[in-house]
């Protein structure tokens, strides 16, 4: 060992060197060899590394809706439109997340609701006077009106406090600035001062207000969230109303009784009455107390009247904690109860990155390291080992303060890490569970429970087996929920129902069941349900606003029921309270589902309600929401509103004038979608609004501006074309002024309308060019418009609409100049609009000139792109290239000068886009006589075959295959013989792209020039073909059978054949199937004579796949082809005979699926004999229970209908109609029906005699007559 | 009925053929049996003119007449319902 030493220093020594030299460069240093030189950009992101914070928010969802909200209500359409584009970037896969983690934060505000007590059902209960002890809707309406007051107080307090404390810092300000302060658009929230403050000055805060509340909304101020305490609910025991004793804070929280009390929590909020903002906390930025941050413990989920779920209820177990406390470790946690879900994910997460991450110890390092040549060295003096206190706190399962050792305490119920085995064949619990169903783990008696508690568990049973059984256990115990819901009773279904679906850690698939549970026991339950009513609604109305286009539906689906089954007057009584109910959430949510309730129950049921809410006195609150379930139900019922349209306006028009600016601005956007919905009819419906709307323009700014140019974009095209024309001049002057704007949604939606306007009939292109383009262009098509996505969106729209009136030149020319901008985004912008104007209009506008400057602005503009991702760049010079035509010859030369140097660039992406290009141009270069050109191009393909970015290689092929295409395969070069050899190793290729492309290159070949190419080549194709049959893609499948056809037709059917009857031995059934496909095509192609002998001879092998696809080759042959079918029915018919009388039910529904396809080929063909003696053997299959059997039974029957006539098989059918086995008249009728119904008029001459009987004259004497 | 076919193509097609006028079921009895078919041999009758042209010749009346007989005819082609034995 000593001689080492030296050794070992002088490679310290070394490494020291060399580490210095590192640290010295400032550059990151890697082998670029091993990596490639490309740094970081190559980068997978999808785990978000470099973002500053995680917002919990997920990659489709409420951050990017945050960002693009619009103030247009409609948050889910948005989002719809959102995800469009990425729902295809992760392929369909997503991972496994509960529901809340996705959803942001406005969304997660459904979790604050509480599931109020239930009510009583006024009907149930006739005349009597209901007891006081019940609650009524009186009861509900006052705690409402009490609430309301309360805030509205709050509020006022606070601005009082606010409004001092202005006075007092102005008149400590030396030198005070005459602060303007901006309100026209929040009027009402001005009071609140947080607002402004917490707000940043970048939002835009127009859709702040009305759909997605910031921090500085009322509703959201945390001193009214109650979530961190388990208040008993909102609206029973406000926090307001106590003395905030810390002790009280400390029982119910999930603090330990550390040091800190939450009264002495120097950032947090004071608990007291004060919201937070005034005075209390003066800092600008918003603090968060650790209060707020403890995920809402069991207070917030658990709902008031449901079960308290576990008495023990043990204070203490706060994960993130760790200051002060040794927090157990993960393992020690007793689970039954005492954490939320959240603690537990969390702890679950932590115990995992533990495990991976806990360093080595000196055992696994001696396995790890040979025993020779190393050595243990001492830590140097200086080295202190790094031990993150939190860490060691985790790692350390004593608590700090050393105790001294205590007996654990024996607890029957402790969990260790193993979870608990259920009794009864229960699945499995997970953790998050326990406090639902932890009933179930105690094993008393079932017999000394109450009928009521055994009630109970019985419904937890079922419960935990749908929500987490295996599919048979699910759909049992689905089962039984439904068929004893009225045993079990409407409340303890609910209750216990309900509040796991407030549950914070479920998951899709989970609420997906639940919610079908209450689907199917909303149908059992009908009436019993009216006192949940409003239980249900709070738990389901959160889905009709869900990201998950499928929750909506089942959402809408529920409520829909759940109307019918309450009936109208019940479900206003349940949702009449939270039509003013202070949070915006709530109101939110209670017009989406009131216009379900409409949908449901019918427009004018509804009217007389919703007349009386929109006219509210007492409240705006109310006003709005009965204005916003106007709008919501022309989102949903869409062209339905016609025939009420009308009355919903006549409803709403007041609101125009209403005093409060929301209720303006709701009203203006109401009436766009209920012009939306209605568009193309209903104008005269609007008579009344058009004038407030076109006075509102002119005295109204900013954001009410914005909604009354929206209703005024949908209505305008509803006219005639002579006021729209009129109406669209007074409109533009406003706009024009708009065009100016700052604020993003006022540009969104004026370039909406003027898309509208212009498109509308009566507006004439010479105003459009002189009025509205010039200054259309200098405030639009600016830089800045293309780096918003949907600003983008919305003026590529705009300007091709404009261009459909106007032409393309005027277009054009105004912005090529743009595609040589320095911007590229920009430069796209153009591109998009240029190509869609094209693909609009064609190119025969545009002169010479311009057509100059368009091809070098695009050729620049396409060398100088960097990133594609949507192919714009390529689709708009496709598109100009195939727009111009022959005209394009000129410049071939020079594009495909660009096209080769491309090709031979770096960047696969590059790369891949050449060869895009040339599929796309090939037919135009075809046009201009290019082909010497083409071949030039060919041969450079050929040579970069040897790529190996599996999308570049398919593009290539691609590419090959559009020069193929157009020259065709004799000038093809290379010649085809020296191509295609090149092309089978290629074959082997597993990507999608590559095999596609490259089949339908061989395909193309072995259809049109086979002949170029010697016999064996097309052997070994065939063999790598085979391979082919599995791939995932139809596409690729079909093509391949297809070629199969092609190359027995080039080479003769004897070798084909023989390589396709051996695949039939193989055991996967896709590869068989594709395989049957297959031989019927190269019988197709080759004549089925040259196919047969082989093909029966094969089904002689004592096989069974091999039989059954020797039959399904037979089905597949005579589908194909048809009449030709005539000629070899006798031939195959003792192989049917025998396949019909064979053991094996696959046989005979085979044999029978082939019979069904000559019956049909040969009908009218003089067969008949052959077929009657098959349907002899077809018949007494027609007992078979196999679904499939069945069906092909019946369907080879129906065959034999069409061949041999109705008559035959109604005289089969006879015998069975008046069987008296009920079972075998079932299966008589059913044949019988189905001939009635492709026969009827044919079975009335071969009806039998029936002899009159008494009374009855059954006989059918006109039959009889004879002239 | 199993479970797993009440929801198959089969049932499906049968439950859409039951809509129709005409088809039968295992209970039906002789005379529904009889009476719809006689209505559809009447209605075929109508619409066959070659058909309603011979009846006429041989029954020496006007097309028109024949066709109008045989269209009260399908009031109650067999005559009244038996009555059910069972109620």
């Amino acid at each position: 060992m000593a001689d080492l030493d030296p050794e070992i220093a002088k490679t310290q020594e070394e490494r020291r060197k060399i580490e210095a030299e590192l640290a010295s460069l400032t550059s990151v240093t890697f082998d670029r060899d091993l990596y490639g030189d490309n740094d970081r950009d190559s980068y997978v992101t999808s785990i978000a590394p470099n973002d500053e914070e995680d917002a919990n928010l997920d990659a489709n969802g409420s951050l990017v809706a945050q960002r693009l909200a619009s103030y247009t209500a409609p948050k889910s359409i948005l989002n719809d439109v959102a995800r469009a584009h990425s729902e295809d970037d992760d392929g369909g896969f997503q991972p496994r997340q509960s529901i809340a983690e996705r959803e942001g934060e406005y969304r997660n505000r459904r979790l604050n609701r509480v599931l109020s007590p239930d009510r009583v059902d006024p009907f149930a209960m006739g005349e009597k006077t209901p007891d006081p002890s019940v609650r009524t809707y009186n009861d509900h309406m006052r705690e409402t009106a009490v609430q309301r007051q309360r805030e509205e107080t709050l509020r006022l307090i606070a601005k009082k406090k606010k409004e001092a404390e202005e006075a007092a810092k102005e008149q400590k300000d030396s030198a005070p600035v005459a602060k303007r302060r901006n309100r026209w658009d929040n009027v009402e929230e001005d009071g609140g001062g947080v607002a402004k403050k917490a707000k940043s000055s970048s939002d835009s805060d127009w859709d702040v207000a009305d759909s997605a509340p910031g921090i500085g909304k009322w509703d959201a101020t945390p001193g009214r969230a109650g979530d961190a305490t388990p208040s008993a609910g909102r609206r029973g025991r406000n926090r307001w109303d106590e003395t905030p004793t810390p002790g009280r804070v400390t029982d119910s929280d999930a603090t330990p009784g550390g040091g800190v009390t939450p009264g002495a929590t120097p950032t947090g909020v004071t608990w007291d009455a004060t919201p937070k903002g005034g005075s209390a906390t003066p800092t600008p930025k918003r603090q968060r107390s650790r209060w707020d941050e403890t995920p809402a413990t069991m207070g917030s989920a658990t709902p008031m009247g449901g079960v308290t779920p576990n008495a023990a209820y043990t204070p203490g177990v706060t994960p993130f904690g760790g200051i002060d406390m040794a927090t157990p470790t993960p393992s020690q946690l007793n689970l039954r109860g005492a954490m939320t879900p959240e603690q537990y994910n969390l702890a679950r997460w932590e115990k995992d990155i533990e495990e991976r991450n806990r360093p080595l110890s000196d055992e696994e390092l001696d396995a790890m390291f040979p025993t020779e040549g190393y050595k243990v060295l001492d830590p140097p003096a200086t080295y202190v080992p790094v031990r993150t206190p939190a860490r060691k706190v985790m790692g350390t399962p004593t608590p700090m303060t050393t105790p001294g050792y205590v007996i654990p305490e024996e607890h029957r119920g402790q969990q260790f890490d193993v979870p608990q085995e259920l009794p009864d064949g229960l699945p499995f619990m997970k953790p998050e569970d326990y406090q639902y169903f932890a009933a179930l783990l105690n094993e008393e008696n079932e017999e000394e429970l109450s009928p009521d508690e055994q009630k109970e568990r019985k419904i937890m049973k079922l419960l935990l087996k749908v929500k987490n059984g295996t599919p048979a256990q699910r759909k049992t115990a689905l089962r039984q929920l439904t068929d004893k819901a009225r045993e079990l009773g409407a409340g303890p279904l609910f209750n216990k129902i309900l509040p796991l679906l407030m549950q914070p850690t479920l998951e899709d698939q989970e609420r997906h069941l639940l919610v079908k549970v209450i689907d199917r026991i909303l149908y059992k339950l009908d009436e019993l349900v009216r006192p949940f009513v409003h239980k249900i609604l709070v738990v389901i109305e959160p889905l009709l606003i869900d990201e998950d286009y499928y929750a909506r539906v089942e959402g809408r689906e529920i409520i829909s029921n759940l109307s019918k089954a309450a009936g109208l007057a019940t479900m206003i009584a349940a949702m009449r309270p939270d039509i003013d109910n202070m949070d915006e959430y709530v109101r939110n949510t209670t017009a989406r589902a009131f216009s379900v309730v409409a949908s449901a129950l019918g427009i004018p049921a509804l009217l007389p309600f919703l007349k009386a809410v929109c006219q509210s006195k007492k409240s705006w609150q109310a006003r709005h929401t009965g204005i916003k379930i106007v709008q919501q139900i022309s989102i949903l019922i869409g062209c339905a509103v016609l025939p009420h349209l009308r009355s919903l306006v006549e409803i709403i028009e007041h609101g125009l004038s209403d005093e409060n600016q929301k209720v303006r601005t709701i009203t203006a956007l109401s009436l766009a979608a209920l012009a939306e919905a209605a568009a193309p009819y209903g104008i005269e419906s609007f008579d009344s609004v058009l004038k407030p709307l076109w006075k509102g323009i002119r005295s109204h700014r900013g954001k009410v501006l914005a909604a009354f140019l929206k209703a005024i974009g949908f209505i305008i095209p509803l006219m005639d074309a002579i006021y729209a024309s009129y109406y669209t001049k007074e409109v533009m002057v406003i706009l024009i002024r708009e065009f100016q704007s700052p604020d993003e949604e006022m540009k969104k939606i004026v370039l909406k309308v003027v898309k509208q306007c212009v498109s509308t009939e009566g507006v004439e292109p010479d105003y459009i060019r002189s009025d509205i383009l010039p200054e259309f262009f200098k405030h639009f098509w600016v830089r800045r418009m293309a780096l918003d996505k949907r600003n983008y969106k919305q003026l590529v729209e705009t300007t091709v609409e404009i261009a459909n009136k106007v032409g393309v030149t005027d277009i054009v020319s105004k912005v090529v100049d743009g595609l040589k901008d320095e911007s590229e985004p920009f430069r796209r912008m153009v591109m998009e609009t240029i190509d869609k104007v094209i693909t609009n209009l064609g190119a025969s506008d545009i002169d010479s000139r311009l057509e100059e400057l368009l091809i070098d602005a695009m050729l620049y503009a396409f060398q100088e792109q960097t990133t594609d991702e949507t192919n714009v760049m390529l689709n708009g010079f496709g598109a100009v290239v195939n727009g111009l035509g022959q005209r394009v010859k000129p410049y071939l030369p020079q594009i495909c000068g660009t096209i080769k140097w491309r090709l031979n660039n770096k960047s696969a992406k590059v790369r891949q886009q050449a060869a895009d290009l040339i599929s796309r141009i090939a037919v135009v270069m075809k046009h201009c006589g290019e082909e010497q050109l083409m071949g030039h191009l060919g041969v450079v393909l050929y040579e970069y075959l040897g790529e190996e970015y599996p999308e570049v290689l398919g593009s290539i092929l691609g590419a090959l295959k559009a020069i193929v295409n157009v020259i065709g395969m004799t000038k093809m070069t290379p010649p085809i013989k020296d191509l295609l050899p090149r092309l089978t190793p290629i074959l082997k290729n597993r990507h999608e792209k590559v095999q596609e492309n490259c089949i339908d290159l061989v395909g193309r070949i072995a259809d049109r020039g086979a002949e170029f190419v010697p016999a064996r080549e097309w052997m070994r194709i065939c063999f790598e073909l085979l391979e082919m049959l599995k791939a995932h893609k139809k596409g690729i499948r079909r093509a391949t059978v297809n070629t199969f056809g092609y190359i027995a037709k080039a080479i003769g059917p004897q070798d084909v054949l023989a390589t396709l009857l051996n695949n039939l031995k193989v055991q996967e059934r896709q590869n068989r199937v594709c395989t049957t496909v297959a031989i019927a095509i190269v019988a197709e192609t080759c004549s089925p004579f040259t196919v047969l002998p082989a093909l029966m001879n094969e089904y002689r092998v004592p096989e069974l796949n091999v039989q059954n696809g020797v039959l399904k080759s037979l089905s597949f042959l005579f589908e194909y082809i048809g009449e030709m079918g005539k000629d070899y029915i006798y031939a195959v018919t003792p192989l049917l005979e025998d396949a019909l009388m064979d053991r094996d039910l696959v046989h005979r529904q085979t044999a029978a699926s082939a019979v069904k396809h000559m019956a049909l080929g040969v009908a009218g063909l003089g067969c008949e004999d052959a077929l009657v003696h098959l349907l002899n053997f077809i018949w007494p299959n027609i007992f078979e229970t196999s679904p499939h059997v069945i069906n092909a039974v019946m369907e080879a029957i129906e065959g034999m209908r069409v061949a041999l006539g109705a008559a035959v098989i109604l005289n089969y059918c006879l015998q069975g109609l008046f069987h008296p086995a009920r079972k075998v008249r079932e299966v008589y009728w059913k044949i019988y029906n189905s001939l009635y119904i492709g026969a009827q008029d044919t079975l009335v001459a071969a009806y039998p005699v029936l002899e009159d009987e008494q009374n009855n004259v059954y006989s059918r004497p006109e039959l009889t007559m004879f002239i | 009925m199993q479970a797993s076919d009440r929801f198959n193509i089969n049932s499906q097609l049968e439950h859409l053929q039951a809509k129709y006028v005409g088809t039968g079921h295992a209970d039906l009895s002789r005379f529904e049996w009889a009476v719809n078919i006689q209505r559809d041999s009447y209605a075929s009758y109508i619409g066959h003119y070659p058909m309603l042209a011979y009846f006429a010749i041989a029954e020496n009346e006007s097309i028109g007449r024949e066709r109008y007989n045989f269209m009260q005819k399908m009031l109650l082609p067999c005559g009244l319902p038996p009555e059910r034995e069972d109620d």
